[in-house]
């Protein structure tokens, strides 16, 4: 492979030459940055739970309109509004219900077994059980255009709505019973987020796959919660570090043909993780704690 | 409707599933690597309906959930490298365990969500671990599915065996640390002030979760092991809040769940796990039931005797 070869932005520019590549960019920017945004709520309203349900429903819908016979997206999207709104209307902040919602995605998830199986014995030859794979690990190197535009285009959407609602979003999350006092409308904002990860869910399936859009959701949105104390920088650190993620490990997928690009993905999203582990805590042994952190964490 | 009832009929008719119970149980029972599912299944029950219920008890279920998917890398991991698949569940659930205990279990809303990132973290990096290794080993998408949704048909006896011995060491070490555990699970303060070594205790908890996730997708496949973890024993807890008669029910319905989901797979074409999660769900929903319309009852009779 000549693209890392000696000048990098002689490699770049090879890299770009091919149109999978630039779609795989487009869309990956644009998922990277509304998973960042979004995953950041997600870990500071203590939703991950709730996103690791959403993203397996998410394989459920694909594979149930994979059975079915009709386009993919319909059931991802589909499954993952509906899932995410019924969850909404349950109350599912607090831990008390977790067994509740283990139970239901993993019977959600039993669903997905069945349907995948439907599938894979309707269509007969091979690529019932490729394209079944792809749901679960994603295919980002396999985007059309018109896929990649419309991946981007929804990205983007989410993105200006989380930019919008950022303020009073962030409000509503770190003090509710403040907000809901102050006339913020708390649990109209707990479902319109919910359906945003939802939607989120849906797009990011498509490039790292239902299995492993937790990682986009919660590694970079923990890296800058620990890396920043600001809650806006932390948000905008998350998206820029889940950006930094898809294209670092796009590069490197490309680079070597053998590392699917999902791994490649999440493995530069998890070494953000725990080099901000590394930093904060080799940070707080140098400097005994002082009264000003006391007060952060009481 | 007569389109699926011509399906069934077919179906039934092909694997000679008939209403004579006990000619269908023999032939149930006529194959041996039947019966090495049965052995395997009732252990793998027995042990999740334990360890599932402390684990639902302490809240621990986002954890759970994900050593169960970290089996997957696991076994993908052990075949990529030519050795026992046993041997890559044990040490890829044990290793994941470990990573999430070294995080502290804290008091404060913020450390919870920082937690939660943690777990989500590795669990996603698992996930994608196993990616790359079935890449490297190289197309084999049939026992992927096998690895993801469950098999019971390649259980050998040697395996059996291993289960057995695992199974019996996890509930040993449960038996033992049980009353000290559930202790500082219900009020961790208060078992802390007392001494007991909360912390340990914790670690160790997790531990056994890692083993009993590693039991378990071996049977059910590293995405529906949490079924089994979870659904009897939020089943049980919800029916009553005696300790002991949770437990001993959560172990009831968690055997129940893998006879019925296994026997219906048997003479039928479609995955194990679907039927395990589909019966563990049917019993929650039951008992949400039948306990709302008992206590609904109660209390409409309780009006009329107030009334009178």
């Amino acid at each position: 492979m000549s693209l890392v070869a000696a000048n990098p932005f002689t490699g770049i520019i090879h890299m770009l030459q091919h149109p999978f590549l630039r779609y795989a960019f487009l869309a990956g920017t644009a998922i990277a940055l509304a998973a960042g945004l979004i995953g950041y709520f997600v870990v500071l309203r203590q939703q991950v739970f709730t996103g690791d349900a959403l993203s397996h429903v998410a394989l459920t819908g694909a594979l149930a309109a994979l059975a079915a016979g009709i386009d993919l997206r319909v059931g991802l999207y589909g499954a993952c509004i509906i899932v995410a709104v019924v969850m909404a209307a349950l109350g599912t902040r607090g831990n008390a219900d977790d067994a509740v919602i283990g139970s239901v995605f993993a019977w959600i998830l039993g669903l997905g077994a069945l349907f995948l199986t439907i599938y894979t014995t309707s269509r007969s030859g091979s690529s019932g059980g490729t394209t079944g794979v792809n749901v679960l690990f994603g295919s980002i190197f396999g985007l059309s255009r018109s896929h990649a535009a419309l991946d981007a285009a929804i990205a983007i959407a989410v993105v200006l709505a989380v930019v919008v609602l950022a303020r009073p979003l962030t409000f509503a999350s770190v003090d509710p019973a403040v907000a809901h006092a102050r006339g913020v409308p708390v649990r109209a904002f707990g479902f319109a987020f919910l359906v945003l990860v939802g939607i989120t869910a849906a797009v990011a399936t498509q490039a790292v796959g239902a299995l492993l859009l937790l990682g986009l959701l919660a590694a970079p949105a923990g890296a800058a919660q620990r890396l920043s104390s600001r809650p806006f920088g932390a948000m905008w650190l998350s998206a820029a570090i889940a950006t930094l993620s898809i294209w670092i490990g796009l590069s490197i997928a490309y680079a070597a043909p053998k590392i699917p690009p999902s791994f490649a993905i999440l493995a530069v999203a998890t070494a953000c993780y725990l080099g901000a582990v590394l930093a904060t805590t080799c940070a707080r042994t140098a400097q005994p704690p002082t009264a000003a952190g006391d007060l952060a964490h009481p | 409707m007569i389109g699926t009832a011509r399906i069934m009929g077919n179906f039934v008719a092909a694997t000679g599933l008939g209403w004579n119970i006990r000619h269908d149980v023999d032939q149930l029972f006529a194959l041996h690597f039947m019966i090495n599912a049965y052995r395997a299944g009732t252990m793998v029950a027995v042990l999740a309906g334990a360890v599932g219920w402390f684990m639902v008890l302490r809240q621990q279920t986002f954890a759970g959930h994900t050593l169960a998917l970290v089996s997957f890398p696991g076994a993908a991991g052990a075949i990529w490298l030519g050795v026992s698949a046993t041997s890559g569940y044990f040490t890829a659930c044990v290793a994941a365990a470990l990573v999430i205990a070294l995080v502290p279990r804290p008091a404060s809303a913020q450390g919870h969500s920082e937690e939660s990132a943690v777990i989500g973290t590795v669990q996603a990096f698992a996930l994608a671990c196993g990616v790359l290794f079935v890449s490297l080993y190289g197309g084999f998408l049939n026992s992927l599915t096998g690895l993801l949704f469950g098999t019971f048909l390649g259980i050998s006896d040697r395996q059996v065996v291993t289960l057995a011995v695992v199974a019996l060491v996890v509930l040993a070490v449960l038996g033992l640390i049980g009353r000290p555990l559930f202790f500082a699970t219900v009020d961790g303060a208060v078992a802390q002030a007392r001494g007991l070594p909360v912390r340990l205790l914790s670690v160790v908890f997790l531990v056994m979760l890692g083993c009993a996730a590693a039991e378990v997708s071996q049977i059910t496949g590293a995405l529906l092991v949490f079924a089994l973890l979870v659904m009897p024993a939020a089943s049980a807890q919800y029916l009553t809040a005696r300790p002991v008669v949770s437990l001993c029910l959560t172990i009831a319905f968690a055997i129940l769940i893998t006879w019925l989901g296994l026997a219906i797979a048997y003479f039928s074409v479609y995955p194990v796990g679907f039927y395990v999660t589909t019966i563990g769900m049917a019993i929650l929903v039951l008992t949400r039931v039948g306990r709302s319309a008992t206590v609904a009852w109660q209390r409409r009779g309780g009006d009329a005797v107030i009334g009178a």
